[in-house]
């Protein structure tokens, strides 16, 4: 496991194009968080992906959307997929 | 203080973009764009008959010039019709921009007459767009739509504007700067430097120019490399015509469909020079054993290319022409005379068989279409026929559905490249299958006047599918022929067309304005070599001279 830690601008539609790269693109994606950042006019997106031979790959393919300012790899132990553990219990 | 509505200002936009011709249809949610437009003194538009004709009419000045061109449509139908145009853009990187109406913003999401989410189903096919949510956005998004279609990799650029965004008023002090492409990273010193050295020591170079030459209009360049190094040079169908077909060093297009020569050289190379060429699945075949003995340089402007198949001994981020004008003057002058003479041993023995029916219609038409002509192709074997032995001689006289493949691409191409070079003749090389995917835009050929020349080459067939039928499915052939027969040449009288049968050719290239020739192909005939998908290039069927002698 991978945690990709995007920063976009904020408006309807960012996040399609961030999903359907990923996709479309058939890799597969674990987690998902997105929250708007400081005036609200940009978002952060956290991302936990699988580690595999394509993950270049697809930062790449990310560093070409027109909305994506940022990108970053943390490992898989980053802890702000850690505290949502309880949320994410099988029933 | 400017004051005008926003479909007003859309349209000066375009006009302050240097647009000039934009071909569309119009439909209830993009009324507004169109009153606007009938009132611009600056653009032309050009009616076609279906949304896809519109976007392929783009599409054919986009690629006849290198600059941006406009389509327009309507929200719901219009939009899906003009997608698959945009698709195409998409695959071969062109610079398109295409402006939807949409329904009001109040009634998005509602399932509202001629509704469709244009802005979501647009996202995988275009390089970016735009949803837009008020007149004053649309200052910013215009001119961000050419700069993106025409950054880097160009690509089409998709802006959705809902029906009362167009009526709003906007009012803003100082129009905005007309969008323009952004300088391309510089290619890095060390790594040309390094290129350089590996052509110099390489024994079999091979040059593999793609679409990002034509592109970067980077095919002077690249010839004045390939002459100085004594490179052969392999072009794919994106780049046909960056070096002339009949050029010494040219070994034509590589992969499913190329002479076995062609392949063969590539398999004896030990180093492979690719410029802005992406190692499609139909050059390498096989991809493990795709030029097994090279060592690999890639340049290209899209980062996502380098190492995206074939993993790269040195890759270049730049543009085409500057990294091509950075090696040169490292390359050393080299005539390789041995790996020439290997070279013309290949193509002595493994020659293109150029013997059936389709290849003596090309060649009647290449020679009476002369040098000047423009060529536009369909999608098929008849695609395959023409990229195999037109004796293209310019970068921008080719104009073929690369990526996407698309049926129907080749006459609203043809019309549009004529629409942009109105000088030049265009020749729309098509089959039965293809021309009638669009055959509607005959219309707007014979409205507009455009000297574009119909070869239209017709097996009655599906003929790429009966061809894969009968090597690869034991000869069931299944949905690939006609069970009826239609009548081109009054089709084509009836949209006012004349049509010629092909002893009339001559006469035909003559007349002035659109004309169809009709061209009877043997259903039998195969585009050959065939690379089997899936196979390694070496292994080719078909296509050896003596199987026929």
């Amino acid at each position: 496991m991978h945690t990709l830690e995007l920063t976009v601008n904020n408006h309807p539609g960012v996040m399609s194009h961030v999903c359907g790269l990923f996709a479309r693109r058939a890799f597969n994606v674990e987690g998902i968080l997105c929250m708007p950042v400081g005036d609200g006019r940009q978002s952060r997106i956290w991302l936990r992906v699988n580690e595999d031979a394509r993950l270049e790959q697809m930062i790449k393919q990310l560093q070409k959307l027109e909305d994506l300012l940022a990108v970053q790899q943390h490992g898989a132990d980053h802890e702000v997929f850690v505290g949502l553990e309880e949320f994410f219990q099988a029933s | 203080m400017n004051r005008m509505t926003g479909a007003q200002l859309i349209i000066a936009l375009l006009e302050r973009q240097g647009i000039r011709t934009v071909a569309g249809i119009p439909g209830g949610a993009c009324l507004p764009l169109y009153d606007a437009l009938s009132q611009s003194r600056l653009i032309r538009h050009v009616l076609a008959r279906h949304e896809q004709g519109a976007g392929f009419i783009a599409q054919g000045m986009a690629r006849a010039t290198g600059q941006p061109a406009v389509c327009l449509a309507t929200s719901g139908p219009g939009a899906t019709n003009i997608l698959t145009a945009i698709a195409d853009a998409k695959l071969d990187s062109i610079p398109v921009v295409c402006i939807t109406g949409q329904v009001p913003t109040a009634l998005i999401g509602t399932d509202a007459f001629q509704e469709v989410d244009t802005y979501g189903m647009s996202i995988p096919i275009t390089k970016h767009n735009f949803l837009v949510r008020s007149a004053t956005e649309l200052l910013e998004v215009v001119p961000d739509a050419f700069r993106i279609a025409t950054s880097g990799r160009p690509g089409p650029v998709l802006i959705d504007v809902p029906k009362d965004v167009q009526t709003q008023t906007v009012e803003f002090a100082d129009w905005p700067a007309p969008g323009q492409a952004d300088a391309p990273p510089p290619p890095d010193q060390t790594a040309i430097e390094r290129a350089a050295a590996m052509i110099n020591a390489a024994q079999r170079p091979v040059l593999y120019l793609g679409g990002g030459v034509i592109q970067s209009n980077a095919a002077t360049l690249a010839t004045q490399l390939a002459e100085k190094a004594g490179l052969p040079t392999t072009m794919t169908l994106m780049a046909l015509g960056a070096m002339p077909a009949d050029h010494e060093l040219s070994l034509g297009m590589p992969g499913m469909h190329a002479a076995r020569f062609t392949n063969l050289a590539l398999e004896e190379g030990d180093l492979l020079i690719a410029i802005g060429a992406r190692f499609d699945d139909r050059v390498t075949g096989k991809v493990a054993q795709f030029c097994p003995h090279a060592q690999i340089i890639h340049v290209d402007i899209d980062p996502s290319e380098l190492d995206k198949i074939k993993t790269a001994h040195i890759g270049i981020v730049a543009d085409a022409g500057e990294a091509l004008a950075a090696l040169l003057p490292l390359v050393e002058a080299n005539q390789r005379r041995e790996w020439r003479a290997r070279i013309a041993e290949l193509k002595r023995r493994h020659p293109l068989n150029m013997t059936g029916s389709a290849y003596d219609v090309i060649a009647a038409v290449a020679k009476l279409a002369g040098k000047d002509a423009l060529i536009a192709t369909d999608v098929g074997q008849h695609q395959m026929w023409v990229a195999q032995v037109y004796p293209f001689q310019k970068p921008r006289q080719w104009f073929t559905s690369g990526g996407l493949g698309t049926m129907g691409f080749g006459l609203p191409t043809a019309i549009g490249a004529a629409l942009a070079r109105p000088e030049r003749m265009v020749v729309c090389f098509s089959g039965d299958g293809s021309l009638l995917m669009n055959i509607q835009e005959l219309a707007t050929a014979a409205e507009q006047g455009v000297n574009v020349k119909i070869i239209l080459m017709n097996n009655n067939a599906l003929g790429m599918i009966r061809q894969h039928q009968t090597m690869f499915y034991e000869r069931r052939i299944f949905c690939a022929d006609y069970e009826t027969r239609v009548d081109f040449l009054k089709i084509a009288e009836g949209f006012g067309v004349p049509g010629f049968e092909l002893a009339d050719l001559e006469t035909a290239l003559a007349h002035e304005g659109p004309s169809l020739i009709h061209a009877p192909i043997d259903a039998t005939e195969h585009v050959v070599p065939i690379v089997p998908g899936g196979a390694a290039n070496k292994d080719m069927i078909g296509g050896e001279i003596h199987a026929h002698a």
